[in-house]
């Protein structure tokens, strides 16, 4: 087994992690303060991915592929779009059960799917790794691209800016005591309903953010959210509903769990069984690791790796 | 049974109706409507078995369709491998769907609220991810299926036949749920809905009540998915695609929750509203006529969306209740 591998693997599985970990944030973070699931967080991290390759492909002001720009574009526009969904329909649904809340958001889902479909065409829409970013960099001796070192770069740089986020500002205080007990909160004259528009916008923006990094390595196209909603959420109970920190352990550990189970576990079973078993049921086994490991929590401590003590 | 409450006239026009529908069909020559209509039925079935845990143990599972996969791939496989016999398929079906709700249900139920709807969310995505990496069984391509079951006695590939199965399928699985749901153990899952922690504390071992529950709603899916699989002779990874488990929760809702008829009305609306959007010519303007057939899917969701705001009891919900106070009145 070459050593290179595994480490490029690993460094894939970070990245990976990462994104993850942009989404799961804003879900977590909605979830710990409203009790609120927004599965159309996916389709936010499609929007973002849209905005930001229709902005690198079309020139705006004359500037074309800027990555800059559409950055700017990509993580303003989700941002936009999730301050007004939350206002417009998902703030009627506070109130209501776990339910309602499933169904409004899977309806949301249908519409965006079409929006971009509309918009956009049903085949995948294509962005490019930005120049300066499409060569490779040497890490400890071996070429990795450097795009998506440039992801696990930027990911753990957002992932520190919102613990210091958090832990250290009055915004942060304010969402932490939230998340323990809202009510409270709002009795101490904070106006909770503005604190949640804020927070569901911030968790908009972290959805942008990884649509736009993820739109040159993957394709974009209606419905490339809800695949990767799914393994969200697989982060988010793994880790606890409502922690942060949770999220982010659970994020990398999916993230790397996943990638290395894909390349190497058909590769291990090689060397156990028959090689045309090995080539059914490796892939097969892989897919399903990180729901096994879900599972696996879940069996031992149901309230995820790092419960959240409601007060 | 009081014959004037519309909890006995609308399921016994409802069921006459699609009793007499092959007979129109064949007057009209529209052999159309019987497919529809089986279809139709099956989705009615599944919604069925998911109700009960839903509407009567406040369960919300988000991946009931895993179980419509397993009944049809029950078919698929077996077929494959040479194995035409309905009743091997059918007890295969069970078996595996049996076994595999019970390791489900036994994870899951150990945790509720959210966390519930995602993890349920998450295995049916993990049984779809399965079906899709099997190869040799066709992979995200499906598997297409030569034969139909054969039952022996009656014949499947005949259309009318095949309808009139999946109708007293159906038939009989609200007669299974009429009797469950007075019952002693439908009582205790209603409980469980209304107060589990009292339940608990009257002694009730609530955990096995819901397995119990689990399974048996699970297992309603899987004949399901052995009726989807014989009626379109194919199994396909689309039929676990978890926006299925979705809609059948939206049926089971439009229809009215944790009412007994609920989910057979909600499945023929929502599956026709499916059918009209898709195909609608209201003959306005070609343009938007057009871009109304390819993105009917957005109504969809836009239709979803008014039913949790604006209809939360469901319409045969809202009937029913609305003439039981007019009774107290």
């Amino acid at each position: 087994m070459p050593i290179e591998l595994l480490f490029v693997q690993l460094l894939n599985g970070l990245q990976y992690g990462v994104l993850l970990f942009l989404l799961a944030a804003g879900l977590t973070l909605v979830f710990g303060i409203m009790n609120f699931v927004n599965l159309a967080h996916g389709s936010l991290y499609m929007m973002g991915a849209y905005f930001a390759a229709w902005a690198y492909n079309n020139p705006i002001f004359g500037i074309q592929s800027s990555f800059i720009l559409a950055a700017i574009v990509g993580v303003l526009g989700s941002m936009v779009l999730g301050v007004l969904i939350e206002r417009l329909v998902l703030f009627s649904l506070y109130d209501r059960d776990h339910l309602d809340q499933v169904l409004a958001t899977f309806g949301l889902i249908l519409v965006f799917n079409e929006v971009a479909r509309f918009i956009w065409g049903p085949s995948s829409y294509y962005m490019e790794v930005p120049e300066q970013l499409s060569g490779t960099i040497k890490l400890f001796g071996i070429d990795y691209p450097s795009y998506r070192f440039m992801i696990i770069a930027v990911g753990l740089l957002v992932a520190l800016g919102t613990y210091l986020l958090i832990q250290k500002t009055r915004i942060g205080m304010l969402i932490r005591a939230g998340a323990s007990n809202a009510t409270m909160v709002g009795a101490l004259g904070i106006n909770i309903k503005l604190l949640n528009t804020l927070l569901f916008g911030l968790g908009a923006g972290l959805a942008g953010v990884a649509g736009l990094m993820a739109g040159p390595i993957l394709s974009v196209q209606p419905g490339m959210g809800e695949p990767i909603l799914i393994v969200t959420l697989v982060v988010i109970v793994t880790g606890g509903i409502g922690s942060i920190r949770g999220a982010f352990f659970a994020a990398l550990i999916v993230g790397v769990i996943d990638t290395i189970g894909r390349v190497f576990l058909p590769l291990l079973l090689a060397n156990l069984v028959e090689k045309s078993l090995a080539q059914a049921a490796g892939p097969a086994i892989a897919s399903m690791l990180i729901y096994l490991l879900m599972a696996g929590v879940l069996a031992f401590k149901p309230q995820g790796l790092f419960p959240v003590k409601h007060g | 049974m009081n014959w004037t409450s519309p909890r006995f006239y609308v399921p016994a026009l409802f069921l006459l109706a699609l009793g007499l529908l092959p007979v129109y069909a064949m007057v009209a020559s529209q052999p159309f409507y019987v497919t529809l209509f089986s279809r139709i039925m099956i989705f009615a079935l599944a919604a069925l078995g998911l109700n009960f845990i839903l509407g009567y143990a406040g369960l919300v599972s988000f991946g009931h369709a895993l179980y419509l996969g397993v009944g049809a791939y029950a078919v698929g496989i077996l077929s494959f491998h040479g194995v035409g016999n309905g009743w091997l398929q059918l007890l295969a079906a069970l078996v595996v769907g049996g076994l595999l709700a019970l390791l489900i249900g036994a994870v899951v139920l150990r945790t509720s609220g959210m966390t519930f709807i995602m993890i349920t969310l998450a295995f049916a995505q993990m049984g779809y991810f399965l079906v899709v990496s099997l190869k040799a069984y066709g992979g995200d391509d499906g598997l297409s299926i030569e034969q139909r079951s054969a039952f022996g006695l009656f014949d499947l590939n005949n259309h009318t036949v095949l309808y009139y199965a999946i109708l007293f399928c159906l038939v009989a699985a609200l007669w299974l749920f009429s009797r469950m749901v007075e019952s002693r153990f439908g009582m205790v899952l209603r409980g469980v809905k209304s107060n589990e922690r009292r339940m608990l504390a009257l002694g009730f071992p609530t955990f096995r009540y819901k397995l119990v529950g689990y399974v048996v709603s699970a297992q309603v899916c899987v004949v399901a998915g052995f009726l989807l699989a014989n009626l379109t002779k194919f199994a396909s990874p689309s039929y676990m695609v978890w926006q299925v488990s979705g809609d059948l929760i939206v049926m089971a809702v439009l229809g009215g929750m944790g009412t007994l008829f609920g989910p057979v009305v909600g499945a023929v609306i929502f599956l026709m509203v499916e059918e009209v959007l898709s195909s609608v010519k209201p003959g306005w303007f070609p343009q938007i006529e057009e871009v109304l057939n390819r993105h009917w899917l957005a109504l969809m969701g836009i239709f979803v969306i008014a039913i949790v705001l604006g209809f939360r009891k469901g319409i045969y919900g809202y009937v029913v209740e609305k003439s039981s106070k007019e009774a107290k009145a």
